[in-house]
């Protein structure tokens, strides 16, 4: 139980990305979003509304030196310093605490936002699956927020929830999902919501003989039950999107999809800077009310 | 907006909703002074209007924390206090 | 007469043998994977302690939560019925027994008669169990017996906000990257939980005498948290891990 796990098979790719279409900015309308999470920083600029870079870290300890960290990283090779953005917004847990920010908005208001901008204005659901809470948001066809529901107590229906999982199987969290579906029939859910307690079953049903990926499949579908429930209170209503880490695993997604007959929307655009796309437009929006008086 | 503040775990539910929208007309914000655990503070929320919200420190412990109001069948203080019908519980 | 009780837990079997409402022996193992072999094991080891054999044995009672793995007992009894009669008999002025395990905690209510008048259960969620504790410990890096000494010698009173396992294992090393001293931590651990139990308490009602048995019982830091919770002594007797398996052995005598 105490050794010391040389492997951390949770961990994920940080990435940054440029908009190819786009050479030049001088003259455009710079506003940047910084989206401080438990897990991950992301950190956006548009240029005049539309995505010119972005970066996805993990944050550090500190939770301004990881939006400095992340803002310079989505800056580096475009010539551009952080003075150059004319509004910054921080939103997420450690939205206090970018250094850099003139404003800071709730996650709630600036993932709606965001995941209007992705998906376009006909979403009304929204769950997001960060690495330590999980979010169901209902909005209207601005993306303003109708309401909400988030649960950041219990470990069990969050990013961290899976990591312990991949953790003790010694599978990549990037696997899971392909994994999950390697299995004849569907085994029914782990039966503990509680993960502390799902790790103990889930060592129990390898040694009566469960395949990695049957387990897996196991404790996707007990993940996917349980979200299922926060969507459903909050109010369920298509267009429906997943967005935050657990998005990008479709061992919980498409058993989402088959427990409630929807089907989630394709993202356009890596779908962990929703919060960040969400707090650069709030920015522009700020900066043309404010334009529009003057 | 419907704000739900609470938690799940194994045990149940436990969201205390409220309507921000009926929440921001309302002046006086009787459920601040009534509730005996204290648990609603005004904020300005992003739109800048004033409404009551949970306390954080108390989001993931509301089952403990309105124990004693619920033991007493009644309606909750809170709900009594507020004139605009804007404070819900999902337990 | 004889009786005897095993109590099949999620970490620790315990088993005892009672002659005429004396305990003659008593044996413990780690349940491990094989709840079956540890209870046979732990009864093999009381027989021959007492120098008996089955036959002796008038009739044989078994709980815990893996008392379905276990087939051959004579009857059963759930952990609450046990935890009431094992306490009223370790100690008659027992108002409320608190039973931690390392995956449950129950708060049991007796009437003046030793009956059940209320009982609050928590299996369903780790944050207030035994292995909350562990965990904790293997985060700070030492022995989950160390807990309660670590936890005594505290400076300061550390709050710690996490209720979960998980998170708040993240939150333990964020506080010792952030320099907090181990006993603190310690303290902030055994604080939290003794809070979870107070609000099992509260539904239950606070009474003047408190015992608390199961494995944690040990941990006298967490005991220390629990008494300044409620403010009165908590009654830790001795044997405590053995309660439930005397309440069994007891059952066993009533019919």
């Amino acid at each position: 139980m105490a050794e010391i796990e040389k492997v951390d098979y949770w961990r994920w790719t940080e990435s940054n990305w440029r908009n190819p279409e786009i050479a030049d900015v001088t003259g455009c309308l710079l506003t940047a979003g910084v989206d401080i999470g438990s897990t991950s920083t992301q950190a956006v600029v548009l240029a005049d509304g539309v995505p010119f870079v972005y970066s996805n870290m993990r944050t550090g300890n500190n939770s301004p030196d990881s939006a400095i960290n992340a803002m310079n990283w989505a800056l580096k090779d475009t010539g551009l310093k952080t003075e150059d953005i004319e509004y910054t917004i921080g939103t997420g847990y450690g939205r206090v605490n970018v250094p850099f920010s003139n404003k800071n908005v709730t996650e709630i208001t600036c993932h709606a936002r965001g995941a209007n901008y992705i998906y376009g204005p006909t979403i009304r659901t929204i769950l997001d699956m960060g690495g330590q809470d999980c979010k169901a948001i209902h909005c209207d066809e601005k993306g303003a927020v109708t309401s909400f529901m988030m649960n950041d107590k219990c470990a069990a229906g969050t990013g961290r929830g899976m990591e312990v999982i991949a953790n003790l199987l010694a599978v990549r969290v990037e696997d899971i999902g392909e994994l999950s579906f390697k299995v004849d029939e569907e085994p029914d859910p782990v039966s503990s919501t509680c993960v502390i307690f799902a790790k103990s079953e889930a060592t129990k049903l390898m040694r009566e003989g469960w395949t990695k990926e049957k387990v897996l499949a196991a404790y996707c579908h007990a993940m996917a039950l349980r979200v299922v429930r926060l969507l459903e209170r909050n109010g369920m209503e298509p267009d429906f999107a997943i967005t935050g880490g657990i998005a990008k695993n479709m061992g919980v997604v498409k058993r989402i999809e088959r427990i409630m007959n929807v089907k989630a929307l394709e993202p356009t655009m890596d779908t962990q800077i929703a919060g960040a796309v969400g707090a650069a437009l709030i920015a522009k929006d700020l900066v043309e009310k404010k334009r529009a008086k003057a | 907006m419907i704000a739900n503040y609470g938690y799940e775990d194994g045990s149940g539910h436990y969201y205390i909703k409220i309507d921000t929208s009926k929440c921001a007309e309302c002046k006086d914000k009787g459920c601040v002074e009534k509730c005996p655990e204290k648990l609603f503070v005004v904020e300005l929320d992003d739109f800048d209007d004033e409404v009551v919200v949970i306390r954080e420190d108390c989001r993931n412990t509301l089952r403990t924390n309105c124990a004693l109001c619920k033991a007493n069948g009644e309606k909750e203080l809170c709900r009594q206090a507020c004139k605009f019908d804007a404070v819900g519980f999902s337990w | 007469m004889i009786t005897a009780g095993i109590d099949c837990g999620s970490q620790n079997t315990k088993g005892a043998i009672m002659k005429d409402g004396k305990v003659i022996a008593q044996a413990m193992q780690a349940t491990e994977f094989d709840a079956d072999l540890a209870a046979k094991n732990v009864y093999e080891k009381m027989l021959k302690d007492a120098g008996i054999t089955k036959e002796d044995v008038e009739k044989l009672v078994i709980t815990g939560v893996g008392r379905d793995m276990i087939k051959w007992g004579d009857n059963e009894i759930n952990e609450v019925g046990a935890a009431a009669r094992g306490a009223r008999f370790v100690d008659p002025a027992c108002e409320t027994v608190i039973d931690m395990g390392a995956d449950s905690c129950r708060v049991i209510r007796l009437n003046q008669d030793g009956t059940v008048m209320k009982y609050e259960v928590n299996d369903k969620c780790a944050s207030g169990a035994g292995t909350f504790i562990e965990t904790m410990a293997r985060a700070l890096q030492i022995s989950t017996e160390e807990m309660g000494d670590y936890s005594l010698r505290h400076t300061k009173e550390l709050a710690t906000n996490a209720q979960c396992v998980v998170f708040a294992e993240s939150e333990v090393i964020s506080l010792i990257h952030a320099k907090e001293k181990i006993e603190d931590i310690a303290y902030g651990v055994h604080m939290g939980i003794a809070n979870r139990i107070a609000s099992m308490i509260r539904r239950v009602g606070l009474t003047d005498t408190l015992v608390m048995i199961g494995g944690p019982a040990y941990n006298k830091g967490l005991v220390s948290c629990m008494s300044k919770v409620f403010e009165r002594d908590i009654k830790v007797l001795d044997n405590n891990q053995f309660v439930s398996a005397y309440g069994a052995a007891i059952y066993a005598a009533e019919k």
